[in-house]
């Protein structure tokens, strides 16, 4: 790695996290950065120092990898971004000394390099109390990729925690104890939780929400000793006034201090309570020198602990790093939401704000039943100072754009207060003007997604984020996102094709509740009832005909083949298996859960055997006989189901297989059933149509050898129970599942999965896998907690109902087939010849 | 219509051939039928009971699987997906619709009747 190109300059950036990588981007986008094709051209050649072995990652979604996301999953810059750039980035290789003179860094393996720029961004650490046994094994922070992986790794063994301080980021360490499976507790100093951001009253309903989850709470009282075993080992919290918290670990959270000791070092001065000192422009007394992020105390003299603010001050750098450097950092928004499991908790503006000086008055609203509790600040003119809202923060996102603003609030204060009676009723983004910012984390005003939805012509969500960056930080803002996009849609008269085809107007949606309501039991009276002229075609029929499908038993239609609905279905449901390349299906026998006895494996190898079958082991823990012409397919399935084989759906949109791990029956960590529980769900589920396929994973434990979260329902052992997670996919779009429910019983799985399935059936559109679907959710995984798990909108009986009598009417559709001349006259090869034998 | 009227088909050579009855073809579903040459057509009856009769080869795909596709409506035209990759062809002038110039992805029709006569062979 060399210094000095002849006409670029050189930038050394030290530390590459959130913000480090957010200056990077801030460069590359005002085209800042040398570019590696004309090394003569100027521009900045930047060397990262960098002192995790991993490029920037997001931090601030650091407890999701408990709930199981992948650590790459995280990863803030796409693979190639470095190299495009010419970046040079130094993994694992910090930086050890500044000298300002020579204008050189030296790092730890001895590099030592000429900069024409410095940027220092080295974040914070987190403070551990100067207490007896703090760096006893067992002994934890909680900042890093690596502390969740020496975190979870220790849990592994451990019963009980202790989280010292009740903080944001304490009560975030708190939920991820919580998912790893350990009782837990939480101390804190201040006579109430998360004392910087909320009042008394929000502490209060946060406790309750918190104590509902499991969490001891203890607070007023500090850490005094951790107490160690004869090995050295932790084994309790010794608190300051004398009790005792038997604890297998201990996690500190007890507040950050900026890393500013390589500053120090290098005589750049800092500030009383710790952060490099810097001016409006984030730059140190030396001019070449700047600090942004966590690491800097601004020009107003504060130290933020949060990423928007860091991202602003790398906006700042990159500007003056470009050329022009006009904008300033003069201070920002510390509103913070945060999405603890169970408890929202939000603030903004200047919750604090001293009542009765300078007329401010309060507005609040309490339900201690729910651990619910909202306070707003208004100035004397009505604007909005500031606010708190714990256990409900969905008005949050309407109301941070308003916070600090001149204006008084658009309408009265109750009306962002009180429970909202159904959908929309929150003063919604129609009253913000153009220049409220209503992504904070990235600094979006209104009036910049509207421009982006009108210039290139966005409809969803997923183009404005792209666009504008909005919504890629926190994801608070969100819902305020789709409602501006919403309405300028309307504004601008799009009117989005919503229709399934040319011969429907309406949705999968609609059709699947026209068909439930109205009781249509064809595809002719529906077609005649809603559609808009013509016979069909290839798309709305096997859609009407999957609906009739998934509606049979409540509406007393028997086979899936019967009547009209053979003329709906696709080749493949038609034939009951999968049309092959060269017009031959293919028979892909259900193994419920992988499971098979040599028996049918016999089976099996003498039917591929006697009909000259392609066989081969499928992805989904099958056996898929391939090459059987349509006139030889009920001769296999006869000797599949004398066997005690049903033919299984590698086809029509409906469950393919539940795959498990062989969990408890044979494997040292296995802490469930796995096999039995996926041969359960298989069982339950089979033959049901949904608007796209559906797979299930089930895997003993957390190791998750079945893939469980790459499927539509993934669920994994845990020591007490299982955990359910929702919306996963491999395939195209890979995303893993997100947790719905945890520790439930067998019984109480398939309620919550009974839920989920039928709410899926009702509301997915055509061809829209579980994941698509959950995205496309207004409020994702939570709104579907509130629907599934707690009723909010009291149709859970309904939906589980209906999956019952599914379950009930379910009949094997092969061997229905074999029992109807009717049906296997379509077997034949040729009208006008008897059939072959097969 | 009665079931039972055989449903013929004109072969290249200009013979009419009977194929089935009118009852063997379902409403708005195709079967396949095998001319004497060893080719192979397809023929649909729609919903209102018109009979057509297209070949039963994917030109895309080359597999004989025409028969086997879901009928419809384009614009008033009754047409076939193929089961394959889904391509669109109209019954009655076998051209496709997704690729409407190119005569090597259209099927061959053939004329079909269904007979008064109920003499099915
Ligand atoms: C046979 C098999 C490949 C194999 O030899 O292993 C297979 C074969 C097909 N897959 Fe698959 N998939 C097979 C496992 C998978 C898996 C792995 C898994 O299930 O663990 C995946 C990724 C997981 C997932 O679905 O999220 C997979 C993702 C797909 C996709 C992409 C779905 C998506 O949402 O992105 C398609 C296309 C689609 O469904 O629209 C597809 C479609 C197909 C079709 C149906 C394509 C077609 O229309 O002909 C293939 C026909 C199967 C046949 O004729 O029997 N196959 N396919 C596997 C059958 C497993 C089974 O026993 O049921
Ligand atoms: C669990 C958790 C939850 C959070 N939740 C939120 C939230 O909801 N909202 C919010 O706004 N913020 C949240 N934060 C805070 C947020 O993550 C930080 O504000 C943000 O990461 C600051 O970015 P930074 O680049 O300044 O520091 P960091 O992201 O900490 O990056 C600094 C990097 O510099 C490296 N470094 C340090 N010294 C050197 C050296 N000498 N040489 C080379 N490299 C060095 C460090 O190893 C580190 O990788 C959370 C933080 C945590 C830990
Ligand atoms: S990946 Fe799946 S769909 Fe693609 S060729 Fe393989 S089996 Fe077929
Ligand atoms: S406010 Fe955080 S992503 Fe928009």
């Amino acid at each position: 790695m060399t210094a000095n190109r002849s006409r670029s300059q050189t930038l050394v950036l030290v530390g590459h996290g959130m913000v480090g990588q957010r200056l990077l981007e801030a460069l590359a986008e005002r085209g800042a950065l040398a570019d590696i094709g004309n090394p003569g051209l100027p521009g900045w050649h930047v060397v990262v120092l960098a002192e995790e072995d991993r490029p920037a990652y997001d931090r601030v979604h650091l407890t999701t990898t408990f709930t199981g996301t992948p650590h790459d999953e995280l990863t803030l810059a796409d693979s190639d971004f470095f190299a495009r750039h010419g970046i040079e980035l130094a993994l694992g290789d910090p930086a050890t000394a500044i000298d300002t003179t020579a204008r050189t860094v030296t790092s730890a393996s001895g590099l030592t390099l000429s900069y024409d720029a410095l940027v220092l961004a080295t974040g914070s650490y987190p403070f551990v109390p100067p207490i007896e046994g703090a760096d006893a094994p067992g002994c934890f922070t909680y900042r890093t990729l690596d502390d969740v992986d020496a975190l979870t790794d220790y849990a592994r063994h451990a019963a009980t925690g202790v989280v010292v301080g009740g903080g944001l980021l304490g009560l975030e360490a708190a939920g991820a104890l919580r998912t790893l499976g350990l009782t837990t507790h939480v101390v804190e100093f201040a006579p109430r939780l998360m004392p910087m951001q909320v009042d008394d009253g929000g502490s209060a309903a946060l406790r309750t929400t918190i104590e509902a989850m499991g969490v001891a709470v203890h607070t007023g009282v500090g850490a005094h000793e951790v107490d160690v075993d004869a090995d050295g080992m932790t084994r309790g919290l010794v608190l300051s006034d004398g009790t005792r918290i038997s604890a297998d670990l201990v996690v500190f959270s007890a507040g950050v201090r900026p890393r500013d000791k390589l500053a120090r070092m290098s005589g750049l001065a800092v500030g009383d309570r710790g952060g490099v000192l810097v001016d409006e422009h984030c730059r140190t007394a030396d001019p070449y020198v700047y600090a942004i992020g966590e690491c800097a105390q601004t020009a107003d003299g504060r130290v933020y602990g949060l990423v928007a603010p860091g991202y602003q001050m790398a906006e700042v750098v990159a500007d003056r790093l470009a050329g022009e450097g006009r904008s300033v950092f003069t201070g920002a928004d510390t509103s913070t939401k945060l999405k603890l499991l169970g408890a929202d908790v939000a603030s903004f503006g200047d919750p604090f704000a001293a009542e009765g000086k300078g007329g401010a008055v309060s507005v609040v609203f309490s339900d201690n039943r729910d651990g619910v509790y909202k306070k707003l600040l208004l100035g004397p003119e009505g604007q909005l100072l500031g606010g708190i809202l714990v256990g409900d923060a969905d008005a949050y996102g309407s109301l941070r754009p308003h916070a600090g603003a001149d204006r008084p609030l658009p309408a009265p204060a109750e009306a962002f207060l009180l429970p909202a009676d159904g959908a929309g009723a929150l003063p919604g983004a129609d009253t913000l003007p153009d220049d409220a910012v209503v992504c904070s984390c990235h600094n979006v005003t209104k009036g910049a997604v509207r421009a982006a939805v009108a210039e290139h012509g966005l409809t969803d969500l997923g183009g404005v984020k792209r666009c504008t960056k909005a919504g890629t930080g926190c994801g608070g803002c969100a819902g305020t996102l789709q409602h501006i996009l919403d309405a300028e849609l309307d504004a601008l008269g799009v009117v989005k094709a919503r229709g399934l085809c040319p011969h429907f107007d309406l949705t999968r949606a609609e059709l699947y509740e026209t068909v439930r309501t109205e009781r249509i039991r064809s595809f002719t009276e529906l077609l005649e009832k809603h559609g808009t002229g013509g016979a069909g075609c290839a798309v709305c029929k096997p859609v009407v005909g999957n609906v009739l499908g998934s509606l049979a038993p409540e509406l007393g239609l028997s086979h899936i083949l019967d009547g009209e609905q053979a003329a709906l279905q696709d080749s493949n449901d038609l034939y009951l298996g999968n049309l092959q390349k060269d017009g031959t299906y293919s028979v892909v026998p259900r193994i419920p859960g992988g499971e098979i006895s040599p028996e049918k494996l016999i089976v099996i190898g003498e039917i591929a055997r006697d009909h000259g079958l392609y066989t081969k082991i499928t992805g989904g823990q099958r056996i898929d006989l391939f090459g059987a012409r349509k006139e030889q397919l009920p001769a296999i399935w006869r000797r599949l189901v004398d066997a005690g084989f049903e033919s299984g759906h590698a086809y029509g949109k409906s469950l393919r297989t539940v795959k498990s791990c062989v969990g408890s029956k044979f494997c040292r960590f296995g802490q469930g059933d796995a096999v039995q529980l996926a041969i359960d769900l298989e069982l339950r589920y089979r033959g049901l149509r949904a608007p796209h396929k559906f797979k299930g994973g089930v895997s003993g434990c957390l190791r998750e050898c079945a893939e469980a979260r790459g499927k539509d329902i993934g669920v994994i052992a845990t020591a007490n129970g299982w955990n359910l997670y929702v919306g996963g996919n491999g395939g195209t779009n890979p995303r893993h599942a997100e947790l719905l429910a945890a520790d439930l019983s067998a019984a109480e799985l398939f309620r919550i999965t009974d839920r989920y399935l039928m709410y899926y059936l009702r509301t997915g559109d055509r061809l829209e896998r579980t994941s698509a679907w959950l995205e496309r959710l207004e409020g994702g995984i939570e709104r579907l907690r509130e629907i599934v798990v707690e009723d909010a909108l009291g149709i859970c009986a309904e939906l589980e109902e209906q999956m019952e009598r599914h379950i009930a009417a379910y009949r094997d559709e092969w061997a229905a087939v074999l029992d109807d001349p009717e049906k296997l006259r379509r077997f034949a090869e040729f009208v006008n010849e008897p059939a072959h034998a097969g | 219509m009665d079931a039972t009227a055989p449903v013929q088909l004109k072969t290249d050579t200009g013979e009419w051939i009977t194929i089935c009855a009118y009852g063997d073809l379902e409403p708005a579903r195709g079967v396949a039928a095998k001319l004497p040459d060893g080719s192979q057509a397809a023929l649909f009856r729609d919903r209102d009971g018109a009979v057509y009769a297209v070949g039963n080869l994917d030109p895309f795909s080359r597999a004989q699987v025409i028969a086997n596709g879901i009928t419809g409506s384009v614009d008033g035209a009754p047409t076939v997906a193929s089961p394959m990759y889904k391509h669109l062809f109209d019954l009655r002038t076998g051209r496709c619709l997704d690729e409407p110039d190119n005569p090597e992805r259209a099927l061959p029709v053939h004329a079909v009747r269904v007979s008064p006569v109920a003499a099915v062979s």
